[in-house]
């Protein structure tokens, strides 16, 4: 299974970059809020990398 | 004009592998949980099939007594026939399953492709078989080995399920944070919140555990645990959607044992009814393995 990174939502912007489009959101409400959002249109799966940085999977 | 069809001498033992032939597809070709071949057209389809086959199997024998040899050449053709029976089914299943919520997956489809071919070869079985028994001990033996080759086709409808090779046991469901949990069997990250609320409310969880090292590379398979997905979902429903991912029921494996640890998303959760389920999951023929079978692996793998 081969899984692309289609976006990248962080609280924590010093610790992010690179090719996939990044969404920083200042509370974890709101970047839980964008990530569900992202979800249901592109989708594809919301997972947790660490506390700050959820990234939106495409598998397959 | 009936009694010149009646002084035919191969009259009686064409019909009666013709009849044969014909029960013996109508009592293999059943509709179950599963849905398939559907209802009405789907059937028609392969009540007609098993007619040809039928009289292809009872022209067989006739044909070389009469010494009609190129006659056999038929069953070549007939064949040819059935094993697009085989291409027509994995066309129409793989195409459906594009737009399945729980995909049965390929090597379930090629079962089940294979299934209808090989069923056509036992009606032209059954067939061949009753002819060939009325011109050699009349009518009544016909319908014996009519009637036996009909048990022996039956005995090789159903396969084996899973409940042979493996123990299943319910399990709970844990979410951790990101992590999901069934049992001990890491299954995946689920970054949503409300996803892992759901997951917590409607997740069931099973452990299938292999009862011998044959078992435990053949519930290794993909496609096997795929069935397992698949069937579980016709039967007990699936809570999920188009368009979320978060909520897809997965088959993870540890690695240690052998063992599987599958999460379920059921409409009803009822864990005893699940268990149920896939205990009766089939083995898939294509996925099935013997490594204790070998010289070399006489030790435990």
């Amino acid at each position: 299974m081969t899984g692309t990174i289609l976006a990248v939502i962080t609280v924590n912007k010093e610790r992010i970059a690179g090719g996939a489009p990044i969404f920083i959101e200042s509370t974890h409400e709101s970047m839980q809020q964008t990530a569900f959002t992202l979800e249901k249109i592109l989708d594809a799966m919301v997972h947790e990398v660490s506390k700050d940085t959820l990234i939106i999977v495409r598998h397959k | 004009m009936f009694k010149e069809l009646l002084a035919n001498e191969f009259v009686v033992p064409l019909t009666i592998g013709f009849v044969f032939g014909i029960m013996c597809r109508i009592n293999l070709l059943r509709t179950d949980y599963r849905q398939y071949p559907t209802y009405p057209h789907g059937k028609i389809i392969h009540v007609s099939l098993g007619v040809i086959a039928s009289a292809l199997g009872a022209l067989a024998v006739p044909a070389l007594l009469k010494e009609n040899y190129t006659a056999v050449t038929f069953l070549t053709v007939a064949a040819q026939q059935f094993r697009d029976v085989r291409n027509m089914e994995r066309t129409t299943l793989t195409e459906i399953d594009k737009q399945e919520l729980v995909p049965r997956g390929g090597p379930y489809i090629e079962g089940i492709a294979m299934v209808f071919e090989g069923r056509n070869y036992m009606v032209i079985f059954t067939s061949l078989v009753a002819t060939t028994a009325t011109i050699l001990f009349n009518w009544w033996g016909g319908i014996i080995a009519g009637v036996i080759a009909l048990l022996i086709s039956r005995k090789l409808r159903s396969g084996k399920t899973l409940s042979l090779i493996a123990e299943t046991s319910p399990a709970e469901v844990r979410v951790e944070g990101k992590d999901l949990y069934v049992g001990d069997i890491y299954i995946m990250n689920v970054g949503l919140e409300d996803a892992q609320n759901i997951i917590r409310e409607h997740g069931v969880g099973f452990i299938v555990s292999p009862k011998d090292a044959n078992a435990k590379v053949t519930i290794a398979h993909p496609g096997q645990r795929q069935a397992i997905l698949h069937d579980v979902a016709t039967q007990l429903g699936v809570y999920t959607d188009t368009g979320e991912p978060s909520l897809t029921p997965l088959v993870k494996r540890d690695l240690q044992s052998g063992r599987l640890g599958v999460f379920l998303l059921p409409q009803e959760k009822d864990a005893e009814h699940g268990k149920q389920v896939i205990d009766a999951v089939p083995i898939l023929e294509s996925v099935f393995r013997m490594p204790q079978k070998t010289k070399l692996a006489k030790k435990e793998l």
